[in-house]
């Protein structure tokens, strides 16, 4: 069986200003609407389509959470996954469960449900806009001691190998890895497709199976302790100008030209 | 007391700045004692180039054929041998640290913490959240064997020059991976400044139109000696390529004159852009949020604005 293991991470929707709590003990989240992290949706988008070329067999969704990271495992499942895995991290002793598991416990978990279910290929999103944290994947291929191609534009598949695209600071940068690998996505990869309502009800029927975290017998203690949550700094509101000439004015009282 | 390893980014000539913002970073540890780690085929030009920073003591070289490219794969399991008896190993937030370092610190067995903008003490940093939105103060645990970081380099201006450290040379017994392959890289030749360190930067948003659209930027831009930038829409609408994109997915930037054409402001784009010194801002629309943040913001076309301002530039 050619599978394909993607992780799918339950964040604030992208549209949604957070604010930070009044006491700065954390971010206020109650009632704010959530979504599947826009890269793990690219990343099913991708599994899905390598899927209908024919180069693999099965796509399954993982997300590591509590109860609630389940509403986006059916999202995931009616965008097209095959089955999903949810585990339970509410037992972890982290006080938010999923949003409060570091990457390396994150990619410990992720590297325990490759053992079970040996995929051809991973595919993670390159970071979470939560928490911006930019470290699962890579923290996955080296326990697994894969490769891994992080930031793709482009995947292909071919002979046990997988030609990734990556998208670099200096540009593109091509790189050809041996398969099993971890793949971590950008935003031009793909544009994920819509749920249509029919797939919601056939997703309702498609299995959705509970891991329990201790189970899978990983060190999930955390090492890192946020101290405090504070708004950015302000800038100050500035001045208008009316026109280019005025802009060049203003532009040399500053100094800047 | 902290030793701090650096480890260095560059094209195998030159460095990339963000190796003396890096060091800039290290030297706010309290205590901090810098080495600064350099993976190449031949180190020796590099080297001497780090151990220039001020605040660097010593320069460690890595040399080996395998290194000709910046490979997570490879370079990780070197820089991991490399690293014992360290306190903390600081890469830089840019495409290359976010490849490597969570690489290094899952071998190191190691919690990263990522774009750091503040250093509170050999444990305790501050990092932005929620694309800029939120920032977060987080303490490493006494348990955590070694402290792995990336450096958000736009909050740091680099270490001078004028040190003078000592050069050894490290062989590291880690077993390299065959898996990974370099095949190329392509990028655009530009003669304009890099957008990462140039002093002034125009972006181009949606607005624009079109590849052709940007043209009117570039022109500008030559008076000005700027580099140009876009914001994601206009990345994704292909106007431009993607190692132009501004922003929380794209390049995080600190110039001192930066002006935002056509660009409406989504929060995703402001974080990039946060550190700004002076935030210029043109567009049709009174209400565009950039307007919030913008220095100085002036209401029009760009299609007549951009030409009449490069005129007045001539």
């Amino acid at each position: 069986m050619r599978r394909i293991l993607v992780g799918i991470k339950r964040v604030v929707d992208y549209n949604v200003r957070v604010r930070v709590k009044a006491d700065g003990s954390g971010v206020a989240i109650d009632g704010v609407k959530m979504s599947i992290n826009p890269f793990d949706e690219i990343a099913l988008e991708e599994a899905l389509r390598i899927k209908e070329r024919g180069a693999a067999d099965e796509v399954v969704v993982a997300s590591v959470g509590t109860a609630e990271c389940q509403q986006q495992l059916r999202t995931a499942l009616a965008m097209g996954a095959d089955r999903a895995l949810w585990v339970d991290s509410s037992a972890s002793g982290a006080p938010g469960g999923a949003a409060d598991l570091e990457p390396l416990v994150v990619a410990r978990v992720l590297l325990a449900l490759v053992r079970r279910e040996q995929p051809l290929l991973v595919i993670l999103g390159k970071q979470a806009i939560d928490e911006d944290n930019s470290q699962t994947g890579p923290m996955l291929a080296a326990l697994w001691d894969r490769p891994q191609g992080t930031f793709a534009s482009k995947i292909e598949l071919a002979d046990g190998r997988a030609k990734v695209v990556r998208e670099v600071d200096a540009g593109l940068e091509t790189l050809e890895v041996e398969l099993p690998a971890v793949v971590t996505t950008d935003l031009r990869l793909n544009v994920p497709r819509y749920v249509k309502l029919p797939d919601i009800m056939k997703a309702k029927k498609k299995p959705l199976d509970t891991v329990a975290l201790a189970g899978l017998e990983v060190d999930s203690r955390p090492r890192l302790k946020a101290m405090r949550f504070e708004p950015p700094p302000q800038r100050q509101k500035g001045v208008r100008v009316k026109d280019a000439a005025e802009l060049v004015a203003a532009l040399k009282q500053k100094g800047l030209l | 007391m902290a030793r701090v390893l650096v480890v260095a980014e560059h094209d195998g000539k030159t460095l990339n700045p963000s190796t003396a913002k890096c060091v800039a970073c290290a030297r706010t540890i309290p205590g901090a004692e810098i080495t600064v780690a350099v993976c190449a085929v031949d180190a020796a030009r590099l080297a001497s180039e780090a151990g220039g920073l001020q605040g660097v003591q010593r320069v460690l070289t890595l040399e080996d054929p395998a290194n000709a490219h910046p490979l997570a794969a490879v370079l990780a399991p070197q820089l991991a041998a490399a690293a014992a008896g360290y306190s903390h190993v600081l890469g830089p937030s840019t495409t290359f640290g976010k490849d490597l370092m969570p690489r290094l610190a899952a071998l190191l067995d190691a919690p990263q913490v990522s774009d750091v903008m503040g250093v509170e003490s050999t444990r305790r940093f501050r990092r932005p959240i929620y694309a800029g939105n939120v920032i977060l103060t987080v303490e490493v645990e006494e348990s955590a064997p070694i402290i792995v970081a990336t450096v958000r380099t736009a909050s740091y201006a680099p270490a001078p020059t004028g040190g003078a450290a000592t050069i050894e040379s490290a062989k590291p017994a880690a077993k390299l991976p065959t898996h990974t392959t370099f095949v190329g890289v392509s990028q655009a030749k530009s003669d304009r400044p890099d957008l990462q360190t140039a002093r002034r930067v125009i972006s181009g948003g949606r607005a624009l139109g079109s590849a052709e659209g940007f043209k009117v930027l570039y022109r500008l831009a030559d008076k000005l000696g700027a580099a140009v930038g876009a914001s994601r829409a206009a990345v994704d609408a292909g106007y431009v390529p993607n190692e132009m994109q501004v922003g929380q997915t794209g390049k995080i930037i600190a110039p001192e004159l930066y002006v935002a054409v056509g660009i409406s402001g989504a929060i995703q784009h402001l974080t990039g852009i946060k550190d700004a010194r002076t935030i210029v801002a043109i567009n049709k629309d009174p209400e565009a949020p950039i307007f919030e943040v913008a220095d100085i913001g002036l209401v029009g076309d760009l299609f007549e604005i951009v030409p009449e301002l490069e005129k007045l530039l001539s």
